[in-house]
């Protein structure tokens, strides 16, 4: 992939992100704190099945971003072929895990295998 | 990189005290940018803990709904309200928003794109984050 | 091998006679057989307007003609003095010493660069990066006939790119960014500032060859917009603003 399309995509989750994290963060204000921490109202929300979705958008946009502004910042520290290899194709499956891992939270609570 | 490059490595990269305000931003875009990774991270493993049903979900929530807990939190708001707001003055620069426009330079050659719109945009995030941290201080010490 | 030394009582040629003097530090290090630089400290008489490349040809004049350092011009065109001067990238030919207020000047070579000998670094780095990006005008009617006339330009067309075509090669943006202190394949703001100064030039058709060129893994996408490029360039380039306004192409605000 060429660099430009793999920029224009950390651009792209980062204002996508911005907005759903924005969400995520105005329901715990709305809902107060720490009730919104509480075990029943966290289950609804994963029940909710358009906060579920959401849910799992930020985590894409997240780990999509986070990881290449990971690999980013390694490959300008240190240089060479083997090396700059390990580190795109690290990040890649880290965000490919983080987001399986998440993934299996979100979905396993949504459809109640608690 | 060799030695013989003379490269002033990552002590030089991160000395934000010569070049001004823009690299001050640089390095805290940087670290808060690593600092979020890593509390994305822990916050996807803490969430998962509601797998273990309400005992699980409660055990972690006592360790994280701390003192200790709550300033850490407060860090993360101001990392995130930073990058959110720095990261947006980046990328319209990035596409040549507000970096002035070619011309004729005249002594003492004072640059363009290091103007006041981009030092309004890397003050105001650092503002807004600690406006950020001072209410997320109060949401979470006031209850 | 530090040594303070007095060039007051000195007879020159072209005399430095001020009762102020400062105490000037020059890195010495030859990498074929030093560990590390060392300093070498000499109390130098200074006047208004002497420049730091004055003060360190003084020393050599009359203390250490063994100091390596590169100079013609005198007169910041030829961008050869480039060298860190109290911790910044500065030419020594355009910098004052009472500019700097400070009773200690230290000179270095420029950071980022490989050092040849004391204050002379290597630039085929940043020639071949220069090189690589195509400094000169692309088009395939570029040989002029006979009974045709050279490519007109508008004043506007001009203003376009000809701040980009002041850069006179001197490395102090490269010495200063922060990439290039750790990227050793990292193509630099001075090249990629002047892809954009032939990019942004009406006569040129390069552009999509040019925009490829940067568009890799070591290319526009490692700079970071920090500024520290054009802050320290002495010729008014304004690196940063180039190299933003040369990535609105690739991002599509600009065609």
């Amino acid at each position: 992939m060429r660099e430009s399309t793999i920029m224009k995509i950390h651009y792209g989750t980062a204002l996508a992100a911005v907005a759903l994290v924005a969400v995520h963060i105005l329901m715990r204000l709305t809902q107060g704190f720490a009730e919104s921490l509480e075990y029943e109202s966290v289950l609804a929300n994963y029940k909710f099945i358009p906060y579920a979705i959401m849910l799992e958008l930020i985590l894409i946009l997240l780990a999509v971003h986070g990881f290449n502004g990971l690999r980013v910042i390694l490959i300008e520290l240190k240089q060479g072929k083997m090396y700059e290899k390990a580190v795109s194709y690290g990040c890649f499956v880290a965000m490919i895990g983080l987001i399986v891992y998440g993934s299996r939270t979100i979905i396993m609570t949504n459809i109640g295998m608690i | 990189m060799t030695s013989d490059e003379h490269k002033e490595g990552i002590r030089g990269m991160a000395n934000p005290r010569r070049y001004g305000i823009e690299r001050v931003a640089y390095l805290l875009m940087r670290l808060s940018g690593l600092g979020l990774l890593a509390y994305f991270v822990a916050h996807i493993y803490e969430t998962s803990n509601i797998l273990r049903g309400q005992v699980g979900w409660d055990e972690f929530l006592e360790l994280t709904q701390t003192t200790e807990g709550h300033i850490f939190l407060t860090v993360v708001i101001g990392m995130c309200v930073f990058h959110t707001v720095n990261g947006v003055r980046v990328m319209l620069g990035h596409g040549g928003v507000g970096v002035g426009k070619p011309g004729r330079p005249d002594y003492p050659y004072d640059p363009a794109s290091q103007n006041y719109r981009h030092k309004i945009g890397i003050y105001s995030a650092i503002v807004l984050a600690a406006a950020a941290m001072m209410y997320g201080l109060a949401v979470m010490f006031g209850e | 091998m530090a040594q303070v030394s007095s060039i007051a009582e000195e007879q020159t040629s072209t005399p430095i006679s001020s009762s102020k003097s400062i105490t000037l530090r020059i890195a010495k290090y030859n990498p074929k057989h030093d560990e590390s630089s060392q300093f070498m400290e000499f109390s130098v008489p200074y006047e208004k307007w002497t420049t730091v490349l004055e003060a360190i040809l003084e020393v050599k004049k009359h203390f250490d003609h063994s100091i390596a350092v590169r100079y013609s011009c005198r007169q910041a065109t030829c961008g050869s003095c480039g060298m860190m001067i109290n911790g910044k990238p500065k030419l020594a030919c355009f910098t004052k010493i009472s500019e700097l207020n400070s009773n200690v000047i230290t000179v270095e070579p420029m950071s980022n660069f490989p050092i040849i000998r004391d204050l002379a670094v290597k630039f085929e780095k940043l020639f071949d990066s220069h090189h690589k990006i195509k400094p000169y005008i692309i088009r395939d009617d570029s040989e002029l006939e006979s009974d045709e006339r050279e490519f007109l330009q508008s004043p506007k067309e001009v203003e376009q790119y000809i701040q980009f075509a002041n850069c006179i090669k001197c490395g102090l943006c490269n010495s200063a960014c922060p990439t290039m202190a750790t990227d050793s394949s990292f193509v630099g703001p001075q090249a990629l500032a002047q892809a954009y100064r032939y990019v942004a030039d009406s006569r040129d058709k390069g552009k999509d060859t040019r925009l490829k060129i940067i568009d890799e893994s070591h290319g526009i996408w490692r700079c970071h917009f920090a500024g520290s490029c054009s802050q320290v360039c002495p010729k008014g380039v304004d690196p940063a603003m180039g190299i933003q306004l040369l990535r609105g192409y690739l991002l599509g605000f600009r065609s």
